[in-house]
């Protein structure tokens, strides 16, 4: 397959899990700002920042409020990671690569586009925001649903797979790093039970409030949050998961090319990592370099497979 | 009874379902029953749902400059234009005497130009003619094919007048429409399928791609690797070089993916580099090299030139082709036909005044209220005067380009072209269509029973372009 194909494949499937996990990340902090009596600027604050984009918004001094602050992560022009930029990028990048596409799985794309480019081409109020969202969450939903349903488990499968997971690694690591500072021992004793709000505000925002309970019976606890999204495999959006996906596909692909070495080297890290000693040596230290490592592997699998000409 | 004057309006133009001597021309005649059947609510209905289709599979065309709605859908009208098999059986004789021609006139002109010195066409056309590429000069393409694909635009005016309006030789563009016309066709109204004998279309990409493989490189060893090279999403016809690479099966490349090692043309694969043997480029002549042609181009290959020169790729249609759509040399097409067939053409030209020629020009002055006048080297319907449907102002403002520079410009009689019903709010309503068959050539010509049918949707309007605001038509040829 062509070098470009693999390359819009990837980031194709890399904005669509992005423009997801933004709805998500909104519903949890608006979800979070609804049930929580007194000032919830704090909590749009803490979403601004795991959507990488605080600094933007403050630039030309808004306010953080559900209104606003919606209206940047979702559709103001000059936001350029928005649900709708990043959902104009991934059908773009899907459009390149029609050939590589099932007809069902570019129609949902492209469905899904038009569809949601409607929905957010004016400004909304609080009261709309619920069912944009969920909006959001289905059309992402039903493309992924269609492309699994549909697509040959070939090259152009695992390129997509592997943008998924490489975004959602990184967007999960991110939310953790946000929000570390409430689950380090200095805020809350280890082994202590969180305040409520601050652990619902996490597992919210990858959809897991229930999971959670389901995998450890138990109250959450920071170090518990910590395990279940860094280390657990079987939650979903965890990183040990979203390695496994991607040394799998990494895998397929076949082996012996230089992201393939550092792919392992990361999967064996979580593999063999002990929710105690990433807290004894620092979780934001870990994260951050995560997300460096995670980024490098994006960079090496653009260069292995030849998504651009060198 | 007294004719009003609709009515004798009405008996000059040729309607394709209605002027037959009891009502209905005998290949409508089951289409007409079935229509009396329908309820004009559903067909509506079903107008929109088609459109819902288009729009969601993403049938769309790309507008220069509209930079707001930049994906706009081609009007679809779905009642059909009819072509039953006799016609049919005398358009593609023509067609097939016109491209093979057209070939042999490409080959002579980038040769020895025999037609020149014979003084059959004034060798003033050629110089100075930016279509000749001089870098085409003694270059024998591949199995000595210049245009892979040909799409001949016919008008009819009667019920055995036929003209060539032009003959697009470059990259013309339209198939996917055809196919995907029939495919939704077939999916709204299957009833009408069981009850008429259409002859298939969907042999087209297939076909495509039997007759681009069948013209390999001197270089290629083995099967002929085949690419659609496309200049990208942003491109006016992107959806049709998707579509088509898609349904022959073969990698949709743009410029960035290509690079010329080893005296081959090789695209960029995950694995490594691998060459290509046949190009079918949707990329114009100007952009294809910057190194030889326009140095600007981003779209192009750097070296193609070079490789083609040596028998290293088949690019599909070869470069400079556009000297033989030109529509200067359009009105030669009668002698060029004979000059190289040896026998007069099948297919008649629509009367051509040249306004190079002082007497055609001032002939074309006094009656620019009556003719269209065309742009040499235009297309699209840019740039053109339709005398009839013209202001005062916009013919006088015309004249003073046309004098300017005459030799720029070429005009015709206004024909009276056929109509077709298209479905309107009140019932059907006559509009003016017009034909693009598909030619493939290669080691044979190759024709789909088909073609484009392009309607004019404004009431009394003769421009049938997508830019102009035409649609389109599923085009039945009926089987024997």
């Amino acid at each position: 397959m062509l070098g470009r194909t693999a390359n819009g494949l990837f980031w194709m499937a890399r904005y669509m899990e992005r423009a997801e996990n933004t709805a998500r990340l909104l519903d949890a902090g608006l979800r979070i700002a609804l049930t929580r009596t007194g000032d919830a600027s704090g909590e749009w604050e803490s979403v601004l920042n795991s959507a990488g984009v605080a600094e933007a918004f403050r630039a030309n001094g808004r306010q953080a409020t559900a209104e606003t602050v919606a209206d940047f992560l979702l559709r103001a022009p000059e936001s350029p990671s928005c649900v709708l930029n990043t959902l104009r990028a991934a059908r773009d990048n899907g459009r390149m690569v029609r050939t590589a596409l099932t007809r069902d799985a570019w129609e949902s794309l492209n469905a899904g586009w038009l569809n949601l480019r409607e929905r957010l081409s004016a400004p909304f109020t609080e009261t709309d925001l619920p069912e944009v969202l969920s909006d959001i969450k289905r059309e992402t939903a039903l493309f992924r649903g269609m492309f699994y349903g549909t697509a040959l488990r070939n090259e152009n499968y695992s390129f997509a797979r592997l943008g998924t997971y490489v975004e959602r690694a990184d967007n999960t690591s991110r939310i953790i790093d946000v929000k570390y500072y409430v689950l380090l021992p200095s805020f809350s004793r280890v082994g202590s039970s969180l305040d409520n709000y601050h652990w619902e505000a996490i597992l919210r925002s990858v959809s897991a409030h229930r999971a959670f309970a389901w995998a450890y019976n138990a109250e959450p606890t920071p170090v518990l949050i910590a395990d279940f999204l860094i280390l657990n495999k079987k939650m979903p959006r965890s990183l040990a998961a979203c390695y496994q996906e991607i040394t799998h596909h990494l895998g397929l692909l076949g082996e012996g090319a230089g992201c393939h070495k550092s792919a392992c080297e990361i999967a064996a890290m979580l593999e063999s990592g002990s929710i105690d000693t990433i807290f004894a040596e620092g979780l934001h230290e870990f994260l951050t370099d995560f997300v460096q490592r995670n980024n490098a592997l994006s960079s090496a699998i653009a260069t292995t497979y030849r998504f651009i000409p060198d | 009874m007294k004719q009003s004057q609709s009515q004798a309006q009405g008996a000059a133009t040729f309607d394709e379902m209605l002027s037959g001597g009891d009502g209905v021309r005998p290949p409508y005649r089951r289409f007409r029953n079935w229509l009396d059947g329908q309820e004009p609510a559903r067909l509506l209905k079903k107008a929109r749902d088609a459109e819902a289709i288009f729009r969601r599979t993403g049938i769309t065309f790309n507008v220069y400059g509209d930079e707001q709605s930049n994906e706009r859908l081609i009007p679809f009208d779905m009642i059909p234009r009819i072509i039953a098999a006799g016609e049919w059986r005398r358009l593609t004789e023509g067609i097939e005497q016109r491209v093979v021609a057209l070939n042999a006139f490409l080959h002579d002109i980038y040769h020895r130009q025999e037609i020149v010195r014979a003084g059959r066409v004034p060798k003033h056309l050629l110089v100075n003619n930016d279509a000749l590429l001089p870098q085409m000069m003694g270059v024998t393409p591949p199995g000595g094919v210049y245009t892979h694909i040909v799409g001949i635009d016919i008008v009819r005016t009667g019920e055995n007048e036929f003209f060539v309006l032009e003959d697009n030789a470059r990259t013309p563009s339209g198939v996917s429409y055809m196919l995907e016309n029939r495919e939704t066709m077939l999916q709204m109204f299957p009833e009408l399928f069981s009850a008429n004998r259409v002859r298939p279309v969907k042999d087209y990409p297939a076909l495509l791609r039997q007759s681009l493989t069948a013209c390999p490189p001197e270089r290629c060893s083995g099967k002929p690797v085949v690419a659609v090279l496309t200049p990208g999403i942003h491109n006016s016809a992107y959806f049709e070089h998707a579509f088509l690479a898609d349904e022959m099966g073969v990698e949709l490349v743009e410029g960035s993916d290509l690079r010329v090692i080893d005296g081959r043309v090789q695209m960029r694969l995950t694995t490594g580099y691998q060459p290509i043997d046949v190009l079918y480029r949707r990329v114009d002549d100007a952009f294809l090299d910057p190194l030889t042609f326009n140095p600007e181009s981003m779209l192009g290959v750097p070296g193609i030139m070079d490789v083609y020169r040596s028998g290293g790729i088949t690019i599909a249609n070869a470069p400079g082709t556009g000297i033989a759509d030109d529509k200067a040399i359009y009105s030669y097409m009668p002698e060029i036909v004979e000059f190289y067939t040896g026998r007069r053409a099948l297919l008649e030209n629509v009367p051509t005044w040249r306004c190079s020629d002082a007497e055609s020009l001032s002939y074309v002055l006094d009656h620019l209220a009556e003719l269209v006048v065309k742009e040499v080297h235009g297309s699209g319907g840019y740039g053109m005067l339709v005398g009839p449907a013209a202001s005062k102002k916009e013919i006088e403002a015309f004249r003073d380009k046309l004098k300017a520079r005459p030799g720029n410009y070429i005009a015709q009689p206004t024909l009276a072209l056929s109509t077709v019903p298209v479905l309107v709010e009140n019932g059907i309503a006559p509009r003016h269509v017009d034909l693009r068959p598909f030619v493939l050539v290669s080691d044979k010509v190759r024709i789909v029973p088909g073609g484009l049918t392009r309607v004019a949707l404004k009431e009394g309007s003769l421009v049938v372009n997508s830019s102009q605001g035409g649609g389109t038509k599923d085009t039945w040829v009926l089987g024997d």
